[in-house]
């Protein structure tokens, strides 16, 4: 955290276009040399309901949403249902100002559409503007944009007066409008910018101690990607061009970017009828020789669970990803967590040998996603891409260097007709394609349409060519060589440069913070707050949860007195897993929880570190939940 | 050059080729209609020319999913209902392959019934053959889909309360633009209605019955059963929707009274494949995906070059 940074709310009802106005004023953010990072908010609801986007904007690095914001800009829902007594949803409209004061900050900027709200509905306003020390600007966005083009365009008025108080050029914000917008509706756009600039300059005192937007520069030039686009890319660049799914908040998004992006590079999108289809035509493609994919979020997911296994049995390559959203059943569809992880690891009759990667920032999500696919297709595995509502829709700028990389459409351990020729065959014809002894446990396979190549792939325990068997002595040598891939999985991570784990802070800390996933740039940002403050505490991201990285994570644990282990679930699955695959360490560790349906923020951590590990007191608040170290 | 030669390869081929030496003897009952479905898909096979290396079969979990040990193919042995998104996928991914599904009532009209109807509304260029027998035959002996009601087994011993699968309805409502069904006591006509499929551009279903003299000793062997097209007492356009319709009510109605009617009820020549319709609105290569990999001489694309400048 800096003290020199903004952290701008738009709030309004879904369907106000919070979402494309809140992206493009990222945009312009970045352009002029910031770094952000965005935090969405919204309800399972096509139109009405309170939603919000945050955007946080610093010179320095920012990898988490913040400690509550200082600039609102409240617009009110204009979908709101109306308001009737006895209703659990009480007054909508007025809910994108009502909803987002407890955050607000000391000195922090309120902006709000007086032509459509009324501060005076909500209790002790006045009161908390003045305890508070909060500047209100309430501005007629709605007949300004009203005036000169059509009622929705109040949310570019919005921007104008943004701009003006915290002293952003507009220039960003006209580009990006003027490439974006169809020349109808850029001219009244652009003129409501001004007007709205206008109107604060010449109304408002311009000196006042109000939020100013920090300034600053980029060394190259950056990108504005969420973790969603990253693994769509991911995908892409890993030779990936067949995909098959079924519409579910949140997976939908990266299902949605490589629907519209396959065409332009020849790929295939199918959207068919269930997640079972979706995984199976994923196999199927990926069986006759294409670099393919599925996915979903938990309820969709569970469908896979048979196919995934099929999968396994057959050794055939496959990438499913799934999206996490707070479960169990429909749970709340819009709203993160991370309570899939065990369902994720062992769903399936049978024990499971998959990959899988959980991403803890959008460009680890581009970087773990082309390594999913690597791993998949040389060692004949599915591979799973764990990650959730959080990190799929947080937008954050990368440098645009991060991507320019090779592409690697390698089909992995695959022969050619030319080597089948060569390669062993049973008395029948039928090449082996599962021999029992074979480097790494990995045997080569074939394609349908190649000569000499025909196998049976089958979900039955099977012979070195394909055929049924349930003999002890192939039952065990078949087991034994695919569990044995993952070891050579492991060491193939093991042996790689960069590691997948993500550490932060002074190595010689006393106290570790453990995490998993997405909530690794929010533990990074506790860290600091922390060391900010006297404490010796450093933090692990852990993104191999299989083959778990036993090394690295006892190393860890080793060097510390005590760990936190900070994840959004109520069962605490991540120090679960852990403690099964170190098999010690239950001493050490404890659990901060979090699974209310928001995200961590890093105040949450802090505190609750600071709360338990230090003081040995319990947590004041509902928000998270203290789970004690309960031995091995 | 093409990575795989197999397809339409030209290679001389017979019946005998399409026989695994490791298991040339299928191990169903003596009596089973399963036997006609496995000689019936190696003769039209042979007669088509197709190498074992060229065709991929596909089948679901059952008896009817043995018929992967005993055919020379490429196979893939999928779990239960899952047989046809796994083919449909792979026709998608090289074209060029001959995609045969195959599975049992069970697995096709109940577990499987949701991909049948979109398999069939999609139309994919392939072939599918249900082994009907109106029984669960591998776990024993339970009340099948297509069962007749009031059949008793030991999971309705009271008989069961619901009215059988209409299978050639269902086909036809849900979008197949070749429908047929066959006896295996109807060797000849079997054949022949499997080439038909095979060479249809479109998804042929096959409704083969299949009878289980094991498990199902009360049901008819489907004797003596009636060519539709060979009958003049059956006169109707296979070509037309509402005439097909009425006569598969009709051979769905008569099935449980001891009429066995087969033949062909329903051929659309003019519907477009699913990978036509695909091509047709540019969201499936013309070159089959499959051989892109094999392709050195192929750019890749980067998502640098093509996707990143909206992002900045």
């Amino acid at each position: 955290m800096t003290d020199d940074e903004l952290i701008w709310r738009i709030a309004g009802g879904s369907g106000d276009g919070i979402a494309s106005t809140s992206q493009n004023f990222a945009k312009a953010l970045m352009r002029s040399g910031l770094n952000v990072f965005t935090h969405r908010h919204y309800p399972s609801r096509i139109r009405g309901g309170h939603t919000y986007t945050e955007i946080r904007a610093s010179s320095e690095p920012v990898t988490s949403r913040g400690d509550g914001y200082n600039f609102l800009l409240a617009l009110g829902d204009s979908f709101a249902r109306n308001p009737q007594e006895g209703a659990y949803y009480e007054n909508e409209e007025i809910k994108p100002l009502s909803e987002n004061l407890d955050e607000l900050r000391e000195g922090g900027v309120i902006v709000y559409d007086s032509g459509l709200l009324d501060a005076s509905e909500i209790e002790d306003f006045d009161e908390r503007v003045e305890a508070n020390n909060w500047h209100v600007y309430d501005i007629d966005l709605r007949s300004m944009a009203r005036d000169v083009g059509r009622e929705v365009m109040r949310n570019t008025a919005g921007v104008g007066v943004t701009c003006a108080i915290a002293g952003i050029d507009t220039e960003y914000v006209e580009d990006l409008m003027t490439d974006a917008m169809p020349e109808k509706i850029l001219e009244p756009n652009l003129e409501i910018l001004e007007r709205a600039y206008n109107h604060v300059v010449d109304e408002y005192d311009a000196d006042a101690p109000d939020v100013t937007a920090p300034t600053g520069e980029h060394d190259e030039e950056q990108v504005l990607l969420s973790g969603s686009d990253a693994i769509a890319y991911g995908a892409i660049d890993e030779g990936c061009r067949f995909i098959a799914g079924y519409p579910m908040t949140p997976w939908t998004e990266v299902f949605t970017i490589l629907s519209q992006n396959f065409p332009k590079i020849g790929g295939v999108s199918e959207q068919v009828e269930d997640e079972i289809a979706a995984a199976a035509l994923a196999i199927g493609a990926s069986h006759a020789g294409v670099k393919a994919m599925s996915g979903s979020s938990g309820g969709g997911f569970a469908l896979m669970s048979e196919p995934l296994g099929l999968a396994e049995m057959t050794e055939t390559p496959v990438v499913l990803i799934e999206a996490m959203r707070a479960g169990p059943s429909t749970g709340m569809p819009t709203k993160t967590e991370q309570g899939d992880l065990e369902h994720v690891l062992y769903t399936s009759q049978g024990d499971s040998h998959r990959v899988v990667f959980a991403p803890g920032t959008v460009s680890e999500a581009y970087d773990q996603t082309r390594q999913a696919f690597r791993i998949a297709y040389e060692y004949q595995v599915p591979s799973i891409i764990l990650y959730d509502q959080k990190i799929g829709g947080e937008l954050v700028n990368v440098p645009a260097s991060h991507f320019d990389r090779e592409p690697n459409p390698d089909l992995g351990s695959v022969l050619t007709e030319a080597e089948l020729e060569t390669a062993p065959h049973a008395e029948t014809g039928k090449y082996q394609r599962f021999q029992h002894d074979v480097e790494d446990g990995v045997s080569p396979r074939s394609i349908p349409g190649q000569e000499n190549g025909r196998f049976l792939a089958t979900g039955n325990e099977h012979t070195p060519e394909g055929h049924i068997a349930e003999t002890p002595e192939n039952r065990v040598a078949q087991m034994n060589r695919r569990l044995q891939k993952a070891e050579a999985i492991r060491a193939d991570l093991d042996s790689r440069e960069e590691s997948h784990q993500t550490y932060h802070g002074d190595d010689e800390a006393e106290y570790g913070l453990i995490t998993f996933g997405s909530q690794q740039g929010t533990v990074e940002e506790a860290v600091d707050v922390l060391a900010d403050q006297g404490y010796s505490v450093k933090s692990l991201g852990v993104s191999d949860l299989m083959p778990y990285p036993k090394e690295e994570v006892s190393a860890f644990l080793d060097s510390v007195d005590e760990a936190l282990v900070i994840e959004m679930n109520a069962s605490a699955q991540f120090r679960g897993l852990t403690q099964k695959e170190l098999g010690r360490y239950g001493e050490k560790l404890s659990s901060l929880l979090k699974y209310n349906g928001n995200p961590f923020e890093p105040a949450d951590i802090v505190e609750g570190f600071k709360t338990t590990i230090i003081k040995g007191d319990e947590l004041p608040g509902q928000e998270t939940t203290f789970v004690p170290a309960a031995g091995d | 050059m093409s990575a795989f030669n197999a397809i339409d390869g030209g290679r001389e081929v017979d019946r005998n080729d399409y026989t695994p030496g490791i298991e040339p003897q299928p191990t169903w009952c003596p009596g089973c209609g399963d036997f006609s479905v496995l000689k019936a898909l190696k003769g039209a096979s042979a007669e088509l020319g197709k190498s074992p290396d060229e065709i991929l079969l596909t089948t679901g979990i059952g008896c009817s999913g043995k018929l992967n040990s005993y055919f020379e193919s490429y196979g893939f042995h999928t779990i239960h209902g899952r047989s046809l998104p796994i083919a449909r996928a792979a026709k998608l991914a090289n074209p060029g392959l001959e995609v045969v599904a195959a599975g049992g009532d069970g697995d096709g009209y109940g577990i499987g019934g949701n991909h049948f109807m979109h398999t069939a509304r999609e139309n994919h260029d392939m072939t599918y053959i249900v082994f009907n027998n109106e029984i669960f035959g591998l776990t024993k002996g339970q009340t099948s889909p297509t069962s007749p009601k009031g059949h008793k087994s030991k999971t309705q011993p009271s008989g069961s309360a619901k009215d059988p699968i209409r299978p050639l309805s269902l086909s036809l409502t849900s979008g197949a633009s070749y429908i047929a069904r066959t006896a295996a006591v109807n060797p000849n006509q079997a054949q022949e209605i499997i080439v038909e499929a095979m060479e249809h551009d479109g998804f042929a279903h096959i409704d083969f019955l299949t009878q289980c003299p094991t498990w199902n000793k009360d049901a008819r062997q489907y004797v003596p059963y009636v060519d539709i097209q060979e009958s003049d007492d059956y006169d109707f356009d296979v070509t037309d929707r509402r005439e097909a319709m009425d006569m598969m009510a009709e051979t769905e109605d008569v099935l449980h009274e001891g009429t066995v009617l087969t033949g062909r009820f329903y051929v659309d020549e003019d519907r477009p494949s699913y990978q036509e319709e695909k091509q047709a609105i540019g969201e499936l290569p013309e070159q089959p995906l499959a051989e892109r990999y094999f392709d050195d001489s192929y750019e890749w694309e980067r998502s640098a070059d093509q996707f990143l400048d909206k992002h900045k």
